[in-house]
């Protein structure tokens, strides 16, 4: 009896021609996220992919935590890999679980046969199985709609594979199999969620970050750096660039109408971070904006800030509530960081009154009074990068 | 650059003769006291020297000093321990509605347990009337627990004239003080000042973080509110840090040599008042009479956020606030009525024997600095 994790994959069976490319990165990710625990045997047969240690010092407890957090997986299991006959499948069924087995009440075998060579059919599978573990352990009734416990026998090319119920995995496509895009991050609840979740249809992740010290602190950086650890957990290495916004911003404030300021300081944001994202290869930026959250996201400035760049934006969180969102970062990770309370380069000089209805000539001739290429230059030579890593 | 420390109410610089005491504790002297051979027995003779010169120096029996890991745990053990041992001669315990925050969340506790607080406020200067008090303390409070020194804008009680009241309103009270900010800045002598039990810190008076002590007259019951085995006579149990409360004694070594520290701390704290009292975007929050030791201001429409990353920018640190409530307002000076825009601008200056009056200058010039150029809210 061995013990292995069995995965099956999400989308990526739905690909056509290029379905093999995709399945190779989701190896990759999992092969380079456990070689460090020890030898284990990955392979895929029929959109599964099975995990087997090679050794006894190589543990499944050890690698399932990352396992977990692979892109592009549907649903994980631990499951017991025998031969595939009848009387080992019985035995396994017994090391396996017969103590369990036998303290509970309720059960259902499921039978699962991919290996159409093999000489019975799914439901004899089940019927035959399911009479065995009657006899073996009295205490158990058949109950097919709510059992205590799934017996689930699947027949596969490679062999037998026991397992009793499965988990979730987090979906999506296979890391960095979508391209490059860059996330406006500030340390808020919102961007690290819009970070995982472009993250989560395979987009390899480039950070963009604002500081304005003194007006910001060097621990409101620190928090990003933590946020963006989380996300890595999943989406693998993040390039961070943080920019110098300072003069910017002060700038901002000494010149611009008060009611503009947000919507300036986003224009030159997003300007900013689309010189660095064709920089960095990327083809979309990523904010975490969700309609009508705040003044700065009314329809109508979404329009004024989306217009100051050519490069597509994307707004996972664009329609969904707060709550929504609260729920995904907790899922993930990064809500305790995220509320810790420094001010970021989005709280410093907030108007007392902005513009929720602005129109997009008046912002651009509110932002036309200053020449901003010489400050935009200036803060995108004195860049500062943080390799954050997975 | 420049480094100009000036956060000594958060914590200190770490001086000489403790450094070299806990070195000489973790080298050589590195037993355990409660071993009963020859290396244990050297490490309890060091611990016994440490508790009589911490005992020397508030005027009490070494046998009335528990080492504890700090102000917090000296506060918690104090509160919830005599508490817990008096419940039987009464319910009533009065505070102050601007202690630490290891008292008033310990105060909280009690409170859920039925115990009856009053939160006696402080005027505009910090001050805590002790006419007022004397109104609340009847046959029924168990407990008195006040700050020596406020943490946060160093405004002090005159804590010798309590024990006094007490006995004349025949109350069973006992007298406990945080001392956290006055142990080695104001005179401390538990006995002529009539307190039962008082708290200290090492880090505070430039010894090491994680020790303190805590004051217990003697005969006075303190249910422990940890378990163990048994040191400190039970009540806070757990072996001894021995590098720390070697150098605790090292701290007081010194602050003992250094008699006139306080004077030259009083006339740094003079000269930064006169520099800044040019200044008319600059408020000074502490009273005229606090603690040389701290110094609180605001300063106008500028965040004590920036204005502290400001500083710190050009190697100047200060607190912005009470380093302990982060992003909170702080309680103390909401208490003493000042308007929220002064409390947003706020920063706490606190100096040490360390700073000298160049430290000051470098200070006031970056201070004006950033008045110049920070962009006001």
């Amino acid at each position: 009896m061995k013990e292995v994790i069995l995965i099956k994959i999400g989308e990526v069976v739905l690909k056509g021609l290029n379905k093999r490319s995709f399945e190779h990165k989701l190896i990759n990710d999992i092969k380079n996220r456990i070689e460090s625990f020890g030898s284990y045997d990955v392979k895929l047969s029929q959109s599964t992919i099975s995990i087997k240690p090679l050794s006894d010092a190589s543990s499944i407890d050890d690698i399932l935590p990352s396992v977990k957090k692979v892109l592009g997986i549907s649903s994980l299991s631990r499951a017991f890999l025998c031969d595939k006959n009848l009387d080992d499948i019985k035995q396994t069924i017994v090391e396996s679980l017969g103590d369990i087995l036998g303290s509970l009440q309720t059960f259902k075998v499921e039978a699962k046969r991919s290996d159409k060579k093999f000489y019975m059919t799914s439901p004899e599978i089940s019927k035959e199985i399911g009479w065995f573990i009657l006899q073996k352990f009295p205490n158990l009734k058949v109950n097919v709609h709510n059992p205590d416990i799934t017996v689930t026998v699947e027949i596969r090319d490679l062999g037998a594979y026991i397992r009793y119920g499965a988990e979730k995995g987090i979906g999506g496509l296979p890391k960095a199999s979508s391209g490059n895009a860059a996330i406006l991050i500030s340390g808020g609840i919102d961007s690290p969620v819009a970070a995982f979740m472009m993250a989560k249809r395979g987009i390899k992740l480039t950070a963009v970050h604002f500081a304005s010290p003194p007006y910001t602190s060097i621990r409101a950086e620190k928090k990003v750096i933590e946020l963006l650890e989380k996300i890595s957990e999943f989406s693998g290495y993040i390039k961070l660039f943080i920019v110098p916004f300072t003069k910017i911003q002060e700038k901002i404030r000494k010149v611009c109408p008060e009611e503009f300021f947000t919507l300036i300081m986003r224009r030159i944001m997003m300007n900013i971070s689309e010189k660095i994202a064709l920089n960095e290869g990327c083809s979309a930026l990523i904010t975490g904006e969700s309609l009508g959250q705040v003044a700065s996201q009314t329809l109508e400035a979404i329009v004024c800030t989306d217009c100051a760049v050519s490069m597509p934006v994307f707004r996972p969180l664009i329609g969904m509530d707060k709550e929504e969102i609260i729920t995904i970062s907790k899922r993930i990770g990064t809500y305790d960081i995220s509320i810790q309370p420094f001010e970021d380069c989005c709280t410093v000089f907030v108007p007392k009154h902005p513009k929720t209805k602005p129109k997009k000539e008046q912002v651009e001739t509110a932002e036309s009074k200053e020449n901003w290429d010489i400050l935009i230059e200036d803060a995108l030579q004195n860049l500062n990068i943080v390799d954050i890593k997975q | 650059m420049r480094e100009v420390y000036l956060d000594n109410s958060a914590t200190t610089r770490v001086c000489d003769t403790a450094l070299s005491e806990t070195m000489e504790v973790m080298r050589e002297n590195y037993g355990n006291p409660s071993s009963g051979h020859l290396k244990g027995v050297q490490a309890e003779n060091t611990l016994d020297l440490c508790r009589k010169t911490v005992a020397k120096f508030i005027n009490c029996d070494s046998k009335e000093i528990y080492f504890t890991s700090g102000g917090t745990q000296s506060n918690n053990i104090a509160i919830l321990g005599s508490a817990a041992a008096r419940r039987h001669l009464g319910n009533k315990i009065i505070t102050t509605s601007i202690e630490h925050s290891s008292v008033l969340r310990a105060m909280e506790k009690l409170e859920k347990q039925g115990f009856k607080v009053v939160y006696l406020k402080p005027d505009k200067y910090g001050a805590i009337s002790l006419s007022k008090l004397a109104s609340e303390i009847d046959k029924s409070t168990i407990l008195i627990s006040l700050m020596f020194v406020n943490n946060e804008i160093g405004s002090f009680i005159d804590i010798s004239k309590i024990k006094k009241i007490i006995q004349i309103k025949n109350s069973p009270a006992i007298l406990h003080t945080d001392a956290v900010q006055a142990f080695g800045k104001v005179p401390v002598n538990v006995k002529a000042q009539g307190i039962d039990m008082l708290s200290m810190s090492a880090h505070k008076i430039h010894g090491p973080k994680g020790v303190g002590a805590l004051y217990v007259s003697k005969g006075l019951r303190i249910e422990p509110i940890l378990f163990g085995g048994g040191q400190e006579s039970g009540l806070i149990p757990g072996t001894e840090p021995m590098p720390a409360i070697a150098g605790f004694r090292g701290a007081v070594i010194e602050l003992m040599k250094n008699k006139n520290s306080q004077t030259r701390i009083g006339e740094i704290n003079k000269y930064c008042r006169r520099l800044l009292a040019k200044n008319n975007s600059v408020r000074i929050n502490s009273p005229q009479n606090a603690i040389s030791n701290i110094l609180n201001i605001s300063v106008k429409r500028i965040k004590s956020e920036t204005m502290m990353n400001f500083l710190s920018s050009h190697g100047i640190y200060v607190s912005n606030g009470s380093a302990c409530s982060k992003g909170k307002r702080s309680h103390v000076l909401t208490a003493i009525g000042l308007p929220d825009e002064w409390i947003d601008s706020s920063i706490r200056i606190s100096f040490s024997r360390f700073n000298t009056k160049e430290d000051i200058d470098y200070f006031i010039k970056y201070l004006n600095e950033g008045i110049n150029k920070l962009i006001k809210f």
